[in-house]
Formats: C-alpha cells, sequence, structure tokens
C-alpha cells in the first residue's frame, strides 16, 4: 500500500484495455532501459514528473527520502546524461521484469496502478543476481495519444542493497 | 547472496586471506608511506579489530535520539558486528543492551524500529524492561507439587542484558563495552568537535529516511576514503565539474590529535569557472560539456555559520557525519568480515525546515546514498579496491603524497591524514 494509491480498484474486467495500454507502457520502457539506452528514458515523463525509488521502510513510514529523488524531467535528464557520460561504474547489464499489473483508478486522463518489479542485474564476473525486488506506484497522464508517467514510485523490498544501485529502475 | 561474493575466486579462494597461524604480520618497511593487504584481508586481524577496537575503548556511534524520541521507543543498532538494542526508558535515558537473551541467546529485537513497554524473548519470553533489567521469568518457582524451576539463589538482576556502556552528545548517541572512558567531548578532540557541533548542536534533527547497503572493502577503506582528499577532486566529476571541491581551492583535511578522526573540509570557490579552469587539465573527470538541466539541485542555501560549505567527518571507529552542501546524514559502517561492510544512512534535517528547505535536501540527497552521483562512486571504487587487494599477489599500497607527515593539511594532494590514521591503529592492534 502506498498513500494515494489505496483505493478500492475498480472491477478488473472494464479496465481490461488500460491495463494492456500499461504493459505495453512498461514493455518499452524497460525495454530502453535494458539496451543501455538511459538518455532516451527521460521520454517516458511528463515535464513535472515526480521519480522516487526508497526502501519500504521508508515508504511505510511516511519518510520521504529517495536513493534517487527527482521532481521534474529536467533532473531525471540530468541523471541519465551523468550515467551515460560522467558516472564511475563497473560495467553491467540488467533486466527488468514487470508483472501483476492492477488498474487502480481511471479519472478522464491520468491512470493510476501498481505492479511489481525484479531488477536483474550482471556484472563482468559475476552472477546474474536480483538487484531488487520492488513496486512500481504509477500515475500516468495520456498526452498525444500515449502515456506519460507523472509520477513513479518505486517501493523496494531489497533493503540491503548490494553495494549501489547505479542503473534506473 | 552478498555483493562481495563473485563467481570466480569465491572471498577466501587466496592464500592471503588465510595467512596460517605462523604469519609473521610484520608492517613493511618504509614506515606508514605503505600499508600492507593483510590488514585488509586477513581474518585473524579483522578478529583483532573486533576486540581492540570495537569492543574496546571507543565510543561506537548507534543511533540519533531524533530516531527514538518518546519513551519506550527503539532501534535495532550495532557495535562493530555485534547486534545491539537502543531504548529510551520511561525517565527519558536512553539505553544500550545486547540483542542476546540473557537465557539461551535469541536475538530477540527483530523489529528495525519500534515502542514497546517492556522486550520479551520470544523463545521461553523471558522479559526485560527499557533498561535491560530481567523482569520475569516463565516458571520461575517451578510447576506445584512437580519441582522444577530456578534454583532458590537465582536473582533476576544477576541475569539481565548485557548493558554498554552509553553517552549522547547534542542528540547523538553513542555506546561502549568499555567501562572506563574518557568524555565524548574529549574522545573527539576540539579540532572534530567544532564542525561536529555545526551540524548538531541546538539543532533539533528531523529524520528524512534511510539506506542501507552492503559494501564488498574492508571497513578502514571507507575511513580512508574520507582521509583522501586526492580522490575526491579526481574520481567525482560532479565535484570538479561544478565546482563543489576542486584542488587548489580552499579545502583543509582536519585531525585530531590521536589521528583516528578526521573532517574533509571544503569552501566552494566564489568564482567556480576560474577556479575549476585553473587545474582542470589534470582532471579527466572534467566535463565542460556537462550543464544542469536543474540547477536547483546544487544550490547552496548558506545555513551554517561555518567557513566551509562541505564537512565530511569520520569519527572513529564507526560513524561518518555527511554535511554536503545541504545534504546531511549519517552513516553508520557495520564492519562484516575482512571484505565486507554495512553501511548504514541516516538522512535527516531539521525540525525547523519549512517544506521546500526539506525538499531542497531530497533533492540534494541525489549526491550521496548508494545510488548518489558521489556516493555510488566511492563505493564502486572501493570494492575494485578490496577485489584488487585481494586476489593479486602484490603485498602493499603505496600512501606517498605529502611525503611522511601525518595529521592536517592544507592541501588535497596529500595523505598525510591516512598516514595518521594508520600510526593511531597501529598503536592500537600492536602492530
Amino acid at each position: 500500500m502506498y498513500p494515494g494509491y489505496d483505493m478500492p480498484p475498480p472491477d478488473a474486467r472494464e479496465t481490461r484495455e488500460q491495463r494492456l495500454e500499461i504493459e505495453e507502457f512498461h514493455a518499452d520502457y524497460c525495454w530502453t532501459l535494458d539496451c543501455g539506452d538511459v538518455e532516451r528514458w527521460p521520454e517516458y515523463f511528463t515535464d513535472d514528473a515526480v521519480y522516487r525509488i526508497t526502501a519500504r521502510e521508508n515508504a511505510d513510514a511516511g519518510l520521504p527520502v529517495g536513493l534517487v529523488y527527482a521532481d521534474s524531467k529536467a533532473m531525471i535528464r540530468d541523471r541519465a546524461f551523468a550515467i551515460k557520460h560522467t558516472q564511475m561504474y563497473a560495467p553491467r547489464t540488467l533486466q527488468h521484469l514487470v508483472t501483476n499489473v492492477r488498474v487502480l483508478q481511471v479519472e478522464d486522463d491520468a491512470i493510476k496502478a501498481q505492479s511489481n518489479y525484479l531488477l536483474l542485474q550482471t556484472l563482468v564476473d559475476g552472477p546474474t543476481t536480483i538487484q531488487q525486488s520492488g513496486r512500481y506506484y504509477d500515475t500516468f497522464l495520456r498526452s498525444g495519444g500515449k502515456l506519460l508517467l507523472k509520477e513513479r514510485q518505486c517501493v523496494y523490498d531489497t533493503v540491503l542493497i548490494a553495494n549501489d544501485l547505479v542503473l534506473p529502475v | 547472496m552478498f555483493s562481495v561474493n563473485t563467481v570466480i575466486h569465491q572471498p577466501g579462494s587466496f592464500a592471503k586471506e588465510q595467512p596460517d597461524e605462523s604469519f609473521d604480520y610484520q608492517w613493511p618497511e618504509g614506515g606508514l608511506q605503505y600499508i600492507p593487504d593483510w590488514i585488509y584481508t586477513s581474518p585473524a586481524i579483522y578478529q583483532r579489530e573486533i576486540k581492540r577496537i570495537f569492543h574496546g575503548p571507543v565510543w561506537n556511534f548507534v543511533a540519533l535520539e531524533a530516531e527514538i524520541p518518546n519513551a519506550g521507543d527503539y532501534k535495532r543498532s550495532y557495535v562493530g558486528p555485534t547486534p545491539v538494542v537502543v531504548a529510551r526508558d520511561t525517565d527519558g535515558s536512553v539505553h544500550v543492551f545486547e540483542n542476546r537473551c540473557a537465557h539461551r541467546g535469541a536475538e530477540f529485537c527483530r523489529s528495525q524500529r519500534g515502542n514497546a513497554k517492556e522486550f520479551v524473548c520470544p523463545y521461553h519470553q523471558w522479559s526485560y524492561d527499557l533498561k535491560g533489567n530481567l523482569q520475569g521469568v516463565p516458571f520461575k518457582r517451578g510447576l506445584k507439587g512437580e519441582g522444577g524451576g530456578m534454583p532458590k539463589d537465582f536473582k533476576n538482576e544477576e541475569h539481565g542484558l548485557l548493558k554498554l556502556n552509553v553517552t549522547t552528545l547534542h542528540g547523538v548517541v553513542f555506546a561502549s563495552f568499555a567501562r572506563q572512558l574518557e568524555p565524548i567531548e574529549q574522545y573527539l578532540g576540539p579540532e572534530i568537535l567544532k564542525d561536529f557541533e555545526v551540524v548538531f548542536k541546538g539543532r533539533k534533527l528531523k529524520v528524512l529516511g534511510y539506506y542501507r547497503n552492503e559494501l564488498p572493502g574492508n571497513w578502514k577503506l571507507y575511513h580512508e576514503n574520507l582521509k583522501d582528499p586526492y580522490h575526491a577532486t579526481l574520481l567525482h566529476s560532479f565535484l570538479v565539474t561544478f565546482g563543489l571541491m576542486v584542488a587548489g581551492s580552499k579545502n583543509g583535511m582536519i585531525a585530531d590529535a590521536t589521528g583516528r578522526h578526521g573532517t574533509l573540509a571544503s569552501a566552494k570557490p566564489d568564482n567556480v569557472a576560474a577556479a575549476v579552469g585553473a587545474v582542470k587539465s589534470e582532471m579527466r573527470s572534467y566535463r565542460e560539456d556537462f550543464k544542469l538541466a536543474d540547477g536547483r539541485f546544487l544550490e547552496y542555501v548558506r545555513e551554517f555559520d561555518s567557513p566551509w560549505s562541505v564537512t565530511m567527518q569520520t569519527i572513529w571507529p564507526n560513524l561518518i557525519v555527511q554535511r554536503e552542501l545541504n545534504t546531511l546524514g549519517i552513516r553508520h559502517i557495520v564492519p562484516n568480515g575482512p571484505h565486507s561492510q554495512i553501511m548504514l544512512w541516516t538522512m535527516f534535517g531539521y525540525e525547523t525546515d519549512d517544506e521546500e528547505m526539506t525538499r531542497h535536501r531530497l533533492r540534494q540527497g541525489n549526491l550521496m546514498g548508494p545510488s548518489g552521483f558521489l556516493g555510488l562512486e566511492d563505493n564502486e571504487a572501493i570494492k575494485f579496491v578490496q577485489e584488487g587487494l585481494r586476489r593479486s599477489p602484490s603485498q602493499k599500497g603505496v600512501v606517498k603524497l605529502g611525503g611522511t607527515t601525518t595529521g592536517s593539511t592544507s592541501s588535497v594532494i596529500d595523505e598525510a591524514a591516512i598516514r595518521g590514521m594508520y600510526a593511531y591503529y597501529r598503536s592500537q592492534m600492536g602492530l
């Protein structure tokens, strides 16, 4: 549960179309990140988007801190540039797996939904590991026929992060 | 599985990770200009560190009072690798005791934090008050007619939890296994106390949240990292490009008289372009083309009466106090074997912050933590160092910048604070 996403959801049979749309969104979003095309990542957000990655212990206690905390698309863009061009880290590949999409609310052009995610990471001489197991709480806005994220709260269970989290969730 | 584990060469697969009992721990010739690899890789040295340092005559950080403001509030914490509970009693006093039932040893406190009237071990329901005193033992007198129970001379007061020595300073709680220890102000020393007070004295903290990560490197590497201003001006593109810490600007590496604590301090130059321009040819991580799309992130609100815009304090043996512009936090180091450490971060602001200041701190928090623009680079670098130390047949590292001096320096191109820390370390470890 996350504040603002704790409403009783509508009958899932009435929101199948939106669920399908969101699943397509996730597939594109993950494909972009898993290909390493991180500079395209900001294009999935509205200009005033909020993006945060935080541990469940913070979310449950209402604590606002984020491992990554952005309250504008410009901040998301700065992070994308830094990851691509300036940050020092060992090479790695990621796979995002997103499932259990639940549509929580449909209001005009806004959709609220939650989904579970698994983030698998592979380093050059390590095994593939579960970097994070978590949940997205998303607010989508329809803009020019496609969905954009106005808010993405990534709440992870994997409380003890293996060294660091470099690439976006 | 921790990130220290690799498919190739699991920890323990090299001789230098398992020196036999006859291994001669001789510090290399050349005094403090060399550091032997075995202080980072030997399990015997690690055990000696736990005994002589973390369980020895030191004040270990355990909590911020802001985490346990009310009577009955508690948190799980650590002294070195040892699990403890920090609890506030109904009289307001703070107590630290082992998280280990005095009966059979169960780690009874399982929640990270909470509020309780008493602690009850789930195994046989022995109960303890908020000071760690044994309150109740079920069936203490046995069963009527069937006997059993504790011997007649069993005294509750002799079977309480192991209590640690506790002190607090400006809302920061420290604990020690040592019974006799100098007062915390004296332990820190005037050089360190000064910048510690800038962050904590007379201020009520507001906890903004927590990060936790496992860092696959020896715990001393984190102290070294923050006693090593040289790396800061080279590794971190954010510091270099945006002039947050530039070689040649006003910087300082401040050590206490013993050499164990340190403050890495820097004043953001008024003219960033000029300061960076003078030295950028030496810095590969400088990026002329990197302009922030959202400049709010690096704004500096001058909220402290201090010449420094950055102070990173290493407080021996397990605390880092971070003041990087307006992002504030502490890091609690929990050693986890020679090759690993757990890092517990508590990020905070002040109760007087308005909503915009809190958001500013949260935005600036992107610099630090396990995904921080600075933080993740340090974690990566420390991992690389541990792997190099562990897996190569070479035996020592070099710390020659600045010659043979130890302690404080005004130049950032110096390793005197690292040498000073190891002079102190050797005296404690008998090396």
